[in-house]
């Protein structure tokens, strides 16, 4: 059972168990006191992270308040969340990060997929040593990555322009692909940086993709099925849990699309403007400008975008999401 | 009859056969194909780092690191230079170099003396030869300072991996196998937070840190709220402990053993497998933590970590980019070669945290 299943089984469970709770006896309460001394740590350092600075944080999205002047704060009420809602950079900055995601989400998806189909592949020689060197990449620091990949898109030197040319696409020079000075073509760029990044969901693909039954297979190849048509009705529908968890996880966590520019640009938005992405819009408001209420409001409608984001998925699960145990 | 059909069956086997290894050698190739293009950017860096600055920066230099060839006449070295000429395409060092004409001396035969050269020197490829610099590598190491961030990093990793360690595992050991009101819900809760945006506790959290207990310019904000468990390590440990045969507990409990010594001599040895993946994860995360470092590290210089001393060292040595490229392969040595030596178990653990059967 993978973590999402876990989770919607979880909450089944939760609704359901309401009426049969009695009073504990002395040995239930033992138990009990025993098990909330071993998940001890987690709750108190859930309380202490994440409950109180929630609270606190929608606290002092209410104020104005600056760290290098802390006894100026003053109560101002939603003009935080006014000023927040009304001003076009934030907009604008969400509307970065999305668009990023409509860029990268399916690149990554479909490159994780096919690579885990390869490597899936028994006429595939030497399949284990294959599956080592295609992980292997994920394991380089990320910012090692970012450095490297940043010189291979360099539109003179980098090996990606020199490729192109050599086959005759006019890359190199001025009027060729400048990979990270064209507005244009960064979001694409900053794909490529990640693309490292996918070995994990190429392992859970690959796992999934064993987790099905030859059986199914077998059955449809003597039906007539052709290659493509397994894997339309039937690879993909029973990979559909894995998209559906990369899918929360990667939306929600390229809301939080942060290292590269900063890296490579320290976070001023170049080439014009186009990577402020909402996290480097964040940080500035909050920690540059030390600004923690119009910070604390910033990162408050992230986590109500996040929470919208999730929401409405699982809301969609039902319809395109299979699994294997819920045969009604 | 007979005959003709068991010939047509040998024919059909060897068809098939020969097609099983047609494929294979054609998925293999594919593979390749794409592994190549795949890792090639890690290549780039190889090469790249070892090149002279001169030649990382020059968009004509050969893909392979080179130097180009001196010619040493009267006691000083000139650049050899590819010349056509009539006679093919000759070797000569320019002494002198002008607009129009440049004087030229033929390295094959230097004792005929000097002579003048009618066109553009600028328009001629330099004569290099293959040479790498691997003396990049030790002075990347030392113009970083990387003993300082190695050991920055490590210390960070190795504390707080046993630190979120040790209580993941109480915490997933107290949700494996002890019942208690809310279990359910609290799951669900602790799950949950894998989805939750870090920012939005970070700017209070931040504002104590730094404030309230004056902990800006240390780890401490990093390593503290690491020893309280974390969602992921949580979920894999409990799904191991669920596989584990509650009468080894029973049987250990018999003897007297109280619950914490039962956790602690039954249960732990037990999970290896899963505590040395959960520690790995969490090795490997501690050693790409930037944004932490970069907060809370702000002003001290001393203490950063890999990420941030290398996100530095990009920013001061962009002209440099052999010596970038030479300190980011330096920073991943460690990850891979632990890799390498604990992929089996590491593999594993990513596939119970996905897609756990």
């Amino acid at each position: 059972m993978d973590m999402l299943s876990e989770i919607s089984s979880t909450r089944q469970s939760v609704g359901g168990r309401r009426t049969g709770r009695t009073k504990m006896s002395p040995l239930a309460w033992r138990e009990a006191r025993w098990g909330l001394f071993f998940i001890s740590p987690w709750l108190i350092g859930f309380i202490l992270f994440y409950v109180l600075p929630m609270i606190v944080s929608f606290g002092f999205s209410l104020f104005n308040f600056t760290l290098s002047n802390p006894e100026a704060a003053s109560f101002i009420g939603l003009e935080n969340w006014r000023r927040m809602l009304s001003d076009p950079e934030t907009w604008q900055a969400m509307w970065i990060t999305f668009r990023f995601a409509i860029v990268s989400f399916p690149i990554g998806m479909g490159l994780a997929f096919s690579l885990a189909v390869l490597l899936n592949s028994k006429s595939l020689l030497g399949r284990n040593v294959f599956r080592t060197l295609f992980y292997a990449p994920t394991m380089v620091p990320f910012i090692a990555s970012i450095l490297i990949w940043a010189q291979v898109l360099n539109p003179n030197t980098g090996w990606i322009n020199r490729l192109l040319q050599s086959v005759g696409i006019q890359a190199v020079g001025t009027n060729g692909l400048r990979w990270m000075d064209d507005p244009n073509l960064i979001l694409i760029s900053y794909t490529f940086i990640g693309i490292w990044g996918i070995g994990n969901t190429v392992l859970i693909y690959l796992a999934s993709l064993q987790g099905v039954p030859t059986e199914l297979y077998e059955a449809s190849t003597i039906d007539g099925a052709g290659w493509w048509r397994r894997l339309w009705n039937i690879t993909i529908p029973l990979v559909t849990p894995v998209i559906f968890y990369n899918l929360i996880t990667s939306l929600v966590g390229l809301l939080q699309y942060f290292i590269v520019p900063w890296v490579l640009n320290n976070g001023n938005g170049y080439p014009e403007g186009s990577t402020n992405f909402y996290m480097v819009h964040f940080y500035k408001q909050a920690f540059t400008y030390q600004n923690m209420g119009y910070g604390s409001s910033l990162a408050w409608l992230m986590f109500i975008v996040a929470l919208g984001i999730t929401l409405f998925l699982f809301g969609t699960a039902r319809y395109w999401v299979y699994y294997a145990g819920e045969s009604k | 009859m007979a005959a003709i059909a068991a010939g047509d069956k040998q024919n059909w086997k060897i068809a098939y056969q020969r097609r099983s290894i047609l494929m294979k050698l054609g998925v293999t190739f594919l593979a390749l194909i794409v592994l190549t293009i795949y890792i090639m950017p890690l290549l780039y860096g190889v090469v790249n780092s070892l090149k002279s600055p001169e030649q990382a920066a020059d968009i004509r230099a050969p893909l392979i690191p080179s130097d180009p060839v001196n010619f040493v006449y009267q006691g000083e070295e000139y650049p050899v230079y590819e010349v056509p000429t009539d006679a093919g395409i000759q070797q000569y060092a320019m002494i002198d170099a002008g607009r129009r004409t440049s004087t030229m001396i033929d390295v094959a035969n230097p004792d005929a003396g000097t002579f003048e050269w009618e066109g553009n020197w600028r328009s001629l490829n330099p004569v290099t030869t293959v040479a790498f610099h691997w003396e990049n590598y030790p002075e990347a190491w030392e113009t970083i300072d990387f003993l300082r961030l190695l050991t920055n990093t490590l210390v960070y990793a190795l504390v707080t991996t046993a630190g979120t360690v040790f209580a993941s595992s109480m915490v997933a050991y107290g949700f494996a196998r002890f019942r208690f009101p809310f279990k359910n819900l609290l799951f669900l809760v602790l799950m949950s937070t894998i989805i939750l945006p870090p920012a939005v506790t970070l700017v209070p959290t931040y504002a104590f840190f730094v404030r309230v207990l004056d902990w800006g310019g240390t780890w401490l904000p990093m390593i503290v709220p690491q020893m309280f468990g974390n969602a992921y390590n949580i979920f894999l440990l409990r799904q191991y402990f669920l596989t584990i045969p509650r009468e080894m507990e029973e049987a250990a409990m018999v003897d007297g053993a109280g619950r914490i010594r039962t956790f602690t001599a039954v249960i732990l040895p037990q999970a290896i497998p899963a505590l040395t993946a959960v520690a790995l994860f969490h090795f490997f995360f501690a050693w790409n933590d930037f944004f932490g470092p970069l907060i809370y590290l702000a002003g001290n210089r001393r203490a950063n970590p890999i990420t941030v001393g290398l996100t530095e060292f990009n920013g001061l040595y962009s002209q440099q980019p052999h010596l970038v490229l030479a300190a980011a392969i330096i920073s991943m040595l460690l990850p891979l070669g632990i890799f390498f030596m604990a992929q089996r178990v590491f593999i594993q653990g990513i596939v119970i945290t996905g897609v756990d059967k």
